[in-house]
């Protein structure tokens, strides 16, 4: 009898926590997770800060699947570009798109195109050295850059920003990346938020860090309203928000050669500048006094406002939604599920929720998944590595990624760092002993 | 810097952290929950979902409870009472189900109410 081959597209924790838990309950099964870069987990590798050392070793859960036989990595290939969805599905009983949203939203106003305003996706990018950004450099001989955004990303640039590159020397940022940081010019990070204290979605642990920079100091500016009792708030996150911002209120201004400025209630109206970025324009929304005006200069503006998601080949998607319609994982096409497959992770509910969130998440997908593979017989179905191995594309495996980690680990051994990546894909590709 | 269960937690175990943690890094003892340190990715998914807020980061633990800190690494560090092994890294509490033992400080709490 075959065994079930089930794809999951994207290696992130939403797709390898979906593999982890359809291997949970021990029926046969063979699981390929595909995804574009020869590089596994993500946002973990490429989204999660430099900083966030700690956090990154959540990689040591995310990989436990790999060491089954019958999970296998096929990296270095994208759906849509190398292989059609209508490719793909047939070697598969079912498909899971766990490939994330990788657009940035824009900010909607004028001037929001001037060179120098730049997506927050786009610089993350650039500072965790994915190869889409290899081409890419940021200067960073602005004094004054305005960071747009009430949410994790914004305050990762920030205090990425901040940072010295001694701070920073102790991870894996890539050696340009470590160059720039090292001589930037930036005195000062301006995060514009619109709402108030009690209305931020940082994660408390994130924005306490604020206060254990080495050499920046942290100005709150309350828009005249205070700073909200975190006594009287109901929610526990709000509650701590409260307490680390009225700390970070209350603190002396230290001389610090950098400074973090949290600006609430304070929406851009519009990007000033020639032929590029040399202010912003605020309005003030705050409770007093009401609609003041001003301009903040700025040579660099990172628009942190959220990610949108891009329409997975083949997949029916929501514009207004930015997620695949699905019905607890299953994806539905007008009313109807469309059976065999599946999504998970942002694509099935948003960019929204930190690294845990992808656990109950992909959960519930692979339940599905299980539940709707149970008792079926499955017939035999071609291979995908041998389907691509007659394309001019090449794949690369687990054993690759291996061989990639090893030379990142050397290459940080032989600059007293403890790892650094490689970010060019000719480059990871060559290290991963694939032939290009 | 680990996240950290503390006294509110004690004859409570709630168990709705050990449903957000990302890394299956929180262990059952026979009163109380602790935080692996080893483990511990120090993602802060945890903190918000426990409904007697005992948990938070190891350096802003409640003004009183600062000796929580150091007991949760003893629950892994030094063998449980009766056992010869410390616990070390058990690699995931969902495998290793609930220990049923605690340090000899939770073992001989006592809740003065």
């Amino acid at each position: 009898m075959n065994e079930p081959r089930v794809a999951v597209v994207g290696s992130g924790p939403s797709g390898l926590y979906t593999v982890a838990a359809l291997l949970a309950p021990g029926q046969p099964l063979r699981v390929d997770v595909i995804d574009r870069l020869p590089t596994p987990y993500g946002l973990v590798r490429y989204g999660v800060a430099p900083d966030h050392a700690t956090m990154k070793t959540v990689t040591r859960v995310l990989a436990k699947p790999f060491a089954q036989d019958k999970v296998r990595f096929v990296g270095n290939v994208e759906i849509g570009r190398d292989l059609t969805h209508d490719e793909l599905a047939p070697c598969y009983d079912a498909v899971v798109y766990a490939s994330g949203t990788e657009r940035d939203r824009g900010l909607d106003i004028p001037g929001a195109s001037l060179p120098g305003v730049v997506g927050a996706g786009d610089f993350v990018r650039w500072y965790n050295g994915h190869p889409d950004a290899a081409g890419t450099d940021f200067p960073l001989d602005a004094e004054q850059v305005v960071v747009v955004g009430a949410g994790n990303v914004a305050l990762d640039v920030a205090r990425v920003l901040a940072r010295t590159a001694d701070e920073l020397r102790d991870t894996d940022v890539p050696a340009r990346v470590l160059a720039a940081l090292a001589c930037s010019a930036v005195r000062d990070v301006h995060i514009l938020i619109r709402r108030g204290p009690a209305d931020v979605k940082f994660t408390p642990a994130e924005l306490f860090q604020l206060s254990e920079l080495a050499d920046a100091d942290v100005i709150v500016h309350d828009g005249g309203g205070g700073i909200d009792d975190p006594a009287l708030a109901q929610d526990k996150r709000v509650r701590l928000n409260l307490k680390t911002l009225r700390a970070l209120a209350g603190a002396p201004d230290r001389g610090r050669p950098r400074r973090i400025h949290l600006r609430f209630f304070s929406a851009p109206t519009e990007i000033l500048g020639a032929d590029r970025v040399e202010g912003v324009a605020v309005r003030r929304a705050g409770r007093e006094p009401h609609d003041a005006r001003f301009v903040l200069p700025a040579g660099l503006v990172v628009t942190a406002v959220g990610f949108r998601g891009a329409p997975p080949d083949g997949l029916p998607f929501s514009e207004a939604a930015g997620t695949v319609p699905n019905k607890g994982g299953r994806v539905v096409a007008g009313r109807a599920v469309v059976p065999g497959l599946y999504v998970a992770g942002w694509l099935k509910r948003g960019p929204s929720g930190i690294i845990g969130t992808n656990r109950p998440d992909g959960a519930e997908t692979a339940a599905a998944v299980l539940a709707d593979l149970a008792g079926r017989a499955v017939p035999a179905r071609p291979d995908i590595v041998e389907l691509l191995a007659t394309r001019s594309r090449p794949t690369s495996d687990w054993a690759g990624w291996l061989r990639l980690e090893e030379y990142e680990g050397a290459l940080g051994a032989a600059d007293g760092r403890g790892r650094v990546k490689v970010h060019d894909l000719e480059s990871m590709l060559r290290h991963c002993a694939v032939s290009v | 810097m680990p996240y950290v269960i503390a006294q509110p937690c004690v004859d409570v175990m709630d168990r709705s952290c050990i449903e957000e943690c990302p890394v299956d890094c929180i262990y059952e003892g026979g009163r109380k929950l602790y935080i692996n340190p080893y483990e511990c990715i120090d993602c802060g998914a945890c903190e918000p979902a426990c409904p007697v807020e005992a948990i938070s980061q190891d350096r802003a633990v409640p003004d009183g409870q600062e000796e929580f800190a150091a007991d949760n690494l003893r629950f892994f560090a030094d063998p449980l009472p009766g056992r010869a092994e410390p616990l070390g890294h058990p690699g995931g509490s969902a495998a290793l189900g609930p220990v049923g033992l605690d340090t000899e400080l939770i073992a001989s709490y006592r809740l003065g109410r």
